[in-house]
């Protein structure tokens, strides 16, 4: 059906455009493991060096603090409001929600700026809350979306059973019904971790101390510091980017149906 | 109690259930915004007094030379993110969809892959990609084209639009990736009637292809004219909005002003305006391909 010429031509535009997605990455990964344009070492012990000398090790503590945090409290709040917009009716439902997909669109940018000057009269700036609990609002408001479009979707009749068994809502919602959300839970998990140790803007704003400093954060200030070669830079680069692509090419198949679905407004 | 019914819970529990996730939305996301169309009325250097200024905050965005380059830079911008994506998407994605290529899944996760890197790890990675010695003009002097190497994020004419390719890059895959998966419900049967009446494969593109996947070019164009508007972490860590302002745009002004220049009026201003712009968008954008559905 389709003849040669065309499937060679097909093989050329595909193999061009993944060498272009590929070139950047290459870049850094060459620039990463090759011999240090900066000292003795190479290959792993670059990552080594750029661990000791641009202290990405309290870099990784911040963000895996930080991250473990907005998910965790991010996904229990989302689970727990999905649920109740899923499978409830109330007053002011409707309402409710759209307010909550406020959220989905609302660049970070236009409330990081009231916030720093709010948290800062309230000496809560340079503070861990500083930094997770504004992202933990913006993740809640997509995280509500997801679950609740899950549990629309779930099965009625098993919720409607334990019900009638005398069950109360909050034992359907954590034996019943989660049970079987595993697949969109992980899916929210991954995505709010991958949110959150990427985030950029609010770290920027919020801290200042060197301690508090996310893996990103840490790495556009080493930046700024370490001009004299690329090498570090790039094995930094390598660390920060890292936890967040294993992951990926592992659960791949999250990552791409949230980023696809989560997209798709009903 | 009919069937559509969601279970009969007692309907006020819900709000318990509701409680916690919007006490904090509406402290840190809530709450701010309105601060923030507050702060935007005001004057304010962040430690004195502000002063009423009404709505010259945001008459400043109209007349104010940098800040109406800024928007217009975050247009150009929509042009790499959006509309460059979306045309090399949907080839990507016919041809994928069309011809049983082999090594699909390997092409999915290349192409995708930019989408989980932090934009610090792609700026720094494309500063060096564009550096005076960086791997592009390498290239380009091994293609025996050394008359076009530049420092490419430093020079006036070219900062902008290397920024965008760098948008191009990482919007491109979730593009493609979009459309094949709208490609890839479309019936076979719709392919067969059009090629029954004779239509060669452009035709069967823009009549059978094209109508049958406007959604997902809704959802596509959304997502990536937002990120466009939203550019921020890369233009902080490769150009700073230089060179002079040649790449500055919104976002980068909020954060610039608000802390660099402590305008924070004008700063709240240019956020508030972001955000309807945003929203003002993906609305029109969902409300055309509605309407095209329908």
């Amino acid at each position: 059906m389709i003849s040669r010429g065309e499937r060679v031509a097909n093989y050329v535009i595909l193999s061009v455009f993944a060498a272009f997605a590929l070139f950047p990455i290459v870049t850094i990964l060459s620039a990463a493991l090759g011999p240090s344009d900066s000292g003795p070492t190479s290959g792993l012990g670059n990552l080594a060096a750029a661990w000791e000398i641009g202290r990405f090790g309290t870099y990784l503590r911040s963000s895996l603090l930080v991250s473990a945090f907005v998910v965790v409290v991010s996904v229990v709040l989302s689970v727990m409001s999905g649920y109740a917009f899923g499978t409830m009716r109330f007053r002011g439902q409707s309402a409710l929600f759209y307010l909550f997909m406020l959220g989905i669109m609302m660049p970070s940018e236009a409330i990081a700026v009231p916030l720093y000057f709010d948290l800062r009269s309230l000496g809560l700036i340079d503070t861990f809350w500083a930094v997770s609990l504004p992202q933990v609002a913006l993740s809640v408001a997509f995280g509500t979306f997801w679950m609740r479009a899950y549990f629309r979707a779930s099965n009625r009749a098993i919720a409607e059973a334990a019900r009638i068994d005398g069950a109360s809502s909050w034992r359907i919602l954590w034996q019943v019904l989660l049970p079987p959300a595993r697949p969109a839970v992980v899916t929210l998990t991954l995505l709010v971790f991958m949110w959150t140790w990427n985030e950029f803007l609010i770290p920027l704003i919020m801290v200042t101390s060197e301690s508090l400093r996310t893996a990103p954060l840490g790495l556009a200030f080493f930046q700024g510091q370490h001009t004299s070669g690329f090498t570090l830079l790039a094995a930094g680069s390598v660390i920060v980017a890292t936890p967040v692509v294993i992951f990926y090419l592992f659960l791949q198949r999250h990552f791409v149906r949230g980023l696809l679905q989560g997209a798709v407004r009903d | 109690m009919t069937a559509s019914r969601p279970p009969g819970e007692p309907r006020h529990i819900a709000y318990l259930y509701l409680l916690p996730a919007f006490a904090v939305y509406a402290a840190f996301l809530l709450y701010p915004i309105g601060r923030a169309v507050q702060l935007s009325l005001y004057d304010w250097d962040g430690l004195s007094l502000g002063r009423w200024v009404g709505l010259d905050n945001y008459l400043a965005i109209l007349s104010d030379e940098g800040l109406r380059a800024a928007f217009g830079h975050a247009l150009v911008l929509i042009v790499f993110y959006a509309v460059g994506p979306l045309v090399i998407g949907l080839a990507l994605a016919a041809i994928l969809n069309h011809a049983k290529v082999r090594g699909l899944g390997f092409f999915r996760t290349v192409v995708f892959l930019p989408q989980v890197i932090a934009m610090v790890v792609v700026a720094v990675a494309w500063r060096r990609v564009y550096a005076p010695d960086g791997t592009l003009n390498t290239l380009l002097g091994a293609l025996g084209l050394d008359s076009l190497t530049r420092g490419w994020l430093g020079e006036h004419a070219f900062a902008l639009p290397a920024v965008g390719v760098v948008g191009t890059w990482f919007e491109t895959g979730l593009v493609a990736v979009l459309l094949l998966a709208g490609m890839s419900r479309i019936p076979m049967e719709l392919y067969e009637a059009a090629r029954l009446d004779g239509a060669g494969a452009v035709r069967e593109f823009f009549a059978v292809t094209l109508p049958s996947v406007r959604g997902e070019i809704a959802v596509a164009l959304t997502l990536t004219v937002i990120a466009a508007l939203r550019t921020f972490d890369l233009v902080y860590v490769t150009t700073r909005g230089g060179p002079g302002n040649a790449t500055s745009v919104p976002s980068y002004e909020v954060y610039h002003r608000a802390f660099g220049l402590s305008q924070i009026g004008s700063a709240a201003a240019i956020g508030v305006t972001l955000t309807v712009v945003i929203f003002a968008i993906s609305f029109g954008i969902n409300r055309f391909a509605d309407r095209g559905v329908a």
